[in-house]
């Protein structure tokens, strides 16, 4: 949609992922796309909206409920020397088909010792918020990003959704594209309006593993991604109130992990809260303040903190999962602790 | 389908290099190992899965294929990435963990990848049947020919992957051919401890595409069904499904007591070992002098001679090389 008192094309990230899929598969013919509901539905959280009208069911297929099948079929096909986009509904949904996953897509390139690449994108949703419970709400960044072989992003605005989506499918190496649910801009589940922005309607790609200083400050780094990168916004302004200057940085990317941009906003302000919607424990919180500490403990002004999503299964009842959930009163409060 | 003289031949060669090629693997598996048997120890660590008594099921099938068309295969490889045209010394060298081998050591035994003949490994049960679709899908998509085959074990005929894969296969149709090596066992569990049914071909009406049970480990049957249902893919027909009566004449594993058999099982199965009976056959057909086979044999044999001694003369990667390939160079 184009503003036109500002001259903007603000999209929503459903949108621009759309939009890089359908630019892609304009240009590139071994480009193609599979997962449940993807066709005809357009995917449940918007992301193929469109493209099977344009290029047909051969290309934009929907698939049985069979993760594993499919996944690992566009293991074969990148082998092949296609480049699939294949869809992973829910994140969650990761305990039907990991074999592919991790087994196959992420460990196929070094088992040939480089001589077969697996160019594919795994796109999938993540995050909470909305009352779907502890199998359709999850993160799991930690998880994935965990594991060699995957590249892995994660957009937390239009912009970043379409270039990375376009640098995936550019990608030589399997990348694992997660998209939050919160910032889909679909409405019915809820909408966050700082995720809808300029977007280019010419190609263009966002570089994977380089993080983002989204505001300068010099107090305290604010890290986040996705969702946590709108709630450590929102803190900033919350800290700006009374007198504090935060950073905050994007990390855009888990897999390569941009933690140069990190250990220099951390020089400068001495302080570092991360904001992870992901389980507390042996995640990315753990990592980002690891790196910092074994890189310079001396920058630190003050021990590291984390908000995080505490170390239980997402209930269901509203008030419940929200009292776990990561929030902008939670990090200025984390701040203040310091 | 009968083969021909040529075809017979070449699936015997295929056999017979299969096993001479194992042979050695066994001996050089045990060096370093005794007296006390430690996995890791000796120029070839690891596990070492032998196909030995299975050779008839790879070249029945593999006769049909030329290197365009795709493998993938099990945990258990050495017959199938022999008869796919897998090169035998950058084979041999990965089992020794060499740099010279097919991935510089980073794969072994179980990740055979040669993408010059479109050969994959898995070495998880059932795990190659979703990646069989997906290249039999990217030829559809492409328009280029080949077909691809998708080996297994008959325990993984009880795996998720297996059925998802058969169903995606039929529902689209795919050039895609299931073969499931029947060798009785998942490791020490016996068939029919395992499956429902006593022959998994019944399994592929589930999925409205042809199955097939072949038995008796015999190349020329193989050869026949496997011709027809490469064909039917060829043609555009969609998957076929195919077991095959087989045996396997080692343990699960080197190393395996092999204490679940019954008394005097491995004795018979060495009685009806396929490569003498197929010896015996081609020369009561007349395709075969008992010199040309001779001939043959002295031929495979040089070949695995070679292609070990590469592999033992090729010097091992830097350590640090185990840093490296983990994702593409672009």
């Amino acid at each position: 949609m184009l503003d036109t008192q500002t001259n903007e094309r603000r999209l929503t990230i459903a949108r621009a992922m759309a939009e890089a899929i359908q630019q892609e598969m304009q240009a590139d013919e071994r480009v193609f796309v599979m997962g449940e509901d993807i066709g005809a539905l357009g995917g449940v959280f918007g992301n193929t909206r469109g493209l099977v009208d344009e290029f047909g069911r051969e290309r934009v297929r929907d698939t049985p409920i069979s993760e594993t099948a499919f996944i690992s079929a566009a293991v074969g096909a990148a082998m092949d020397g296609m480049r699939p986009v294949v869809e992973l509904m829910f994140v969650d949904f990761f305990g039907v088909c990991f074999d592919a996953i991790y087994n196959l897509m992420a460990k196929n390139t070094y088992f040939s010792g480089g001589n077969c690449a697996v160019p594919m994108v795994l796109m999938t949703s993540t995050g909470g918020g909305y009352s779907d419970a502890g199998q359709h709400s999850q993160c799991l960044y930690g998880t994935f990003a965990h594991l060699p072989g995957m590249k892995v992003v994660s957009p937390s605005n239009a912009y970043d959704a379409k270039g990375l989506m376009t640098a995936a499918m550019r990608d030589d190496s399997p990348v694992v594209y997660m998209f939050h649910k919160g910032l889909q801009g679909m409405g019915w589940l809820g909408t966050e309006e700082g995720a809808i922005v300029d977007t280019p309607e010419t190609g263009y790609t966002v570089e994977i593993g380089k993080a983002r200083v989204v505001r300068e400050g010099k107090d305290v780094t604010l890290v986040g991604l996705a969702m946590g990168v709108h709630n450590a916004l929102k803190a900033a302004d919350k800290l700006a109130e009374e007198g504090v200057s935060a950073e905050v940085v994007d990390l855009v990317s888990l897999v390569p992990l941009d933690r140069e941009t990190v250990l220099n906003s951390v020089a400068k302000t001495g302080r570092l809260i991360v904001v992870d919607e992901d389980y507390h424990s042996y995640g990315v919180s753990g990592e980002i303040i690891a790196s910092v500490c074994e890189h310079d403990v001396s920058k630190l002004k003050a021990a590291p903190k984390r908000v995080t999503y505490p170390d239980v299964p997402i209930p269901y009842a509203r008030h419940m999962e929200q009292f776990c959930l990561p929030n902008p009163d939670k990090i200025v409060a984390a701040y203040k602790a310091m | 389908m009968d083969p021909t003289k040529d075809q017979k031949l070449w699936m015997y060669e295929n056999m017979v290099l299969s096993r001479r090629f194992e042979e050695r693997i066994e001996k050089i598996y045990l060096e370093g190992k005794t007296p006390a048997f430690n996995m890791a120890d000796g120029p070839i660590p690891g596990e070492m899965h032998l196909s030995n008594g299975q050779e008839p099921v790879a070249v029945g099938v593999c006769a049909h294929l030329t290197a365009e068309d795709a493998v993938t295969a099990t945990h258990r490889p050495h017959h199938q990435a022999i008869a796919k045209g897998v090169d035998l010394k950058a084979m041999a060298a990965e089992i020794f963990g060499k740099a010279t081998g097919l991935s510089g050591g980073r794969g072994g035994h179980m990740h055979l990848f040669d993408p010059s003949v479109n050969f994959a490994c898995a070495g998880i049960i059932a795990q190659g049947c979703g990646p069989a679709c997906g290249t039999a899908l990217s030829r559809k998509l492409q328009g280029k020919p080949g077909v691809a085959v998708s080996f297994l074990g008959e325990g993984a005929a009880n795996q998720g992957a297996f059925h998802e894969a058969m169903n995606l296969a039929a529902l689209w149709k795919l050039p895609v051919i299931f073969v499931i090596e029947d060798n009785a066992w998942g490791i020490s569990v016996a068939k029919s401890d395992a499956t429902s049914v006593p022959r998994n071909d019944v399994r592929a009406a589930g999925y409205g595409i042809p199955g097939h049970y072949i038995e008796g480990n015999d190349p020329y049957a193989i050869f026949d069904v496997a011709g027809q249902a490469i064909a039917r893919a060829r043609a555009g027909e969609g998957p076929t499904l195919i077991e095959v009566e087989t045996y396997r004449l080692a343990g699960h594993f080197m190393g395996d007591a092999e204490q679940y058999r019954p008394k005097g099982e491995k004795e018979a199965l060495f009685a009806r070992d396929p490569i003498p009976a197929m010896r015996a056959r081609l020369i009561a057909d007349g395709d075969a002098t008992e010199k040309d086979l001779d001939r043959i044999e002295a031929r495979a044999a040089e070949t695995v001679d070679e292609a070990i001694q590469f592999a033992r003369d090729s010097a091992l990667a830097p350590e640090t090389d185990a840093l490296t390939a983990v994702f593409a160079t672009q």
